[in-house]
């Protein structure tokens, strides 16, 4: 049953990924959503990036585009790694670690998917 | 009589033999070729004439008992099965079925695939064993239930997929195409009561979950067996299974003859027009 939900959640994380990756390669290299650039110019001028970091929609997709990635790129390397025939007690070592380690990175990415928020009081 | 035309054929054939050799070698046979020769046809001409001492498995020498799977040049397949002329007109290379330890030259140790086959219950199981040991009557089972495990009992067991899986070939726990197939096809068998155990089975670690789906076990098999569908939609199965939208129909009842039929009128055959 856990192997299911794993590979489940890991088919869903590939569909999610590629949905808000979608979004992020349209705002970020595309520039074809003008409404995410108001300020006209490279997507990556400061009137850009202040007016994209308080946008609550695009923070969102950052922590579910993060959450998403994170699952789905360790889940690949816990498979990765599964196959090269290491011990059981390795393998349950593995996930555990693998769990902490993307919890921690996952903490962080969205603290600064938050943070950001404050960029414009910064300016 | 008119002479059969041949064609010379050079045979590559890898030897080794663990108790004696390092690593295994490559030996060079010419073999003179009929049209209609079969692989086995040439390794047999090689035992009697050139080298007695090569080895290899066979049995049936009709693609039924699944003993003389090897890789024929590069790609696993019968060697009964295959026609020498129908793959190279001019070399051939004989090699062991890879993803097996080897016994001695051509012949692959099937055994731990019997053994992961053995495990996943490949039989049917029900809860009316005393109809089961002593049947009265047949199960019921439509045309459209009997096609969904149709093709799976096509196995013949001869370790072609799993020689040309490449996740068997890094991950030695893998179950492998052949016993995953058959977890499926006692599965969906509707006389079966015992697919919560395959199921569980089936949704291990180094199970069906870990098959990357290059199709390779389909594009092998020498039955046409597709084990590469039956793992993905095992795949299916569990995932509707975890979100509770599986569907597993109630097992096969007897088959009860009916009582009030009324069986067709004895017709009588029409009276000789001739020969009277």
């Amino acid at each position: 049953m856990r192997e299911t939900a794993y590979w489940t959640w890991f088919i869903i994380s590939a569909i999610v990924i590629l949905i808000f990756a979608g979004l992020h390669m349209t705002v970020m290299h595309l520039s074809m959503l003008g409404v995410f650039n108001p300020d006209g110019g490279a997507v990556t001028d400061w009137g850009n990036v202040a007016f994209r970091s308080q946008n609550q929609f695009l923070a969102f997709s950052y922590i579910i585009l993060l959450g998403a990635a994170l699952y789905h790129g360790f889940y690949g390397l816990r498979t990765i790694v599964f196959e090269l025939g290491p011990k059981k007690s390795f393998q349950d070592g593995f996930t555990v670690i693998l769990w902490i380690v993307g919890l921690i990175l996952f903490g962080i990415g969205t603290y600064s998917a938050i943070a950001a928020k404050a960029l414009e009081t910064a300016l | 009589m008119e002479k059969v035309p041949t064609t010379n054929i050079i045979f590559y054939v890898r030897r080794f033999d663990p108790e004696k050799d390092a690593s295994p070698r490559q030996e060079q046979y010419t073999v003179p070729v009929e049209k209609g020769m079969t692989v086995l046809d040439g390794l047999h001409y090689i035992k009697q004439t050139q080298d007695a001492s090569i080895g290899f498995r066979f049995s049936c020498r009709m693609g039924v008992c699944g003993s003389c799977g090897m890789m024929i040049n590069g790609k696993p397949g019968l060697a009964c099965n295959t026609q020498i002329l129908d793959v190279t007109q001019s070399a051939l290379t004989v090699a062991p079925l890879p993803n097996f330890n080897i016994i001695r030259d051509l012949v692959p140790d099937l055994v731990p695939m019997f053994g992961v086959h053995q495990s996943i219950q490949p039989y049917i199981q029900r809860k009316d064993v005393g109809e089961k040991e002593n049947p009265t009557m047949e199960y019921f089972q439509t045309p459209h239930q009997l096609e969904e495990y149709l093709q799976f009992t096509y196995c013949i067991k001869c370790g072609c997929c799993m020689a040309s899986c490449p996740t068997m070939a890094t991950d030695r726990e893998y179950l492998g195409p052949m016993p995953l197939a058959q977890i499926y096809r006692y599965n969906v068998d509707s006389r079966d009561d015992a697919g919560a155990t395959r199921r569980n089975i089936a949704a291990e670690s180094h199970a069906v979950f870990n098959c990357h789906y290059a199709g390779e076990c389909s594009a092998a098999c020498p039955k046409g067996v597709d084990p590469a569908r039956a793992i993905q939609l095992m795949k299916k199965d569990l995932v509707l299974g975890y979100f509770g939208l599986a569907k597993h129909g109630k097992c096969a009842q007897l088959h009860k003859k009916p009582d009030k039929a009324s069986y067709k009128p004895k017709i009588d055959a029409p009276a000789f027009t001739v020969g009277k």
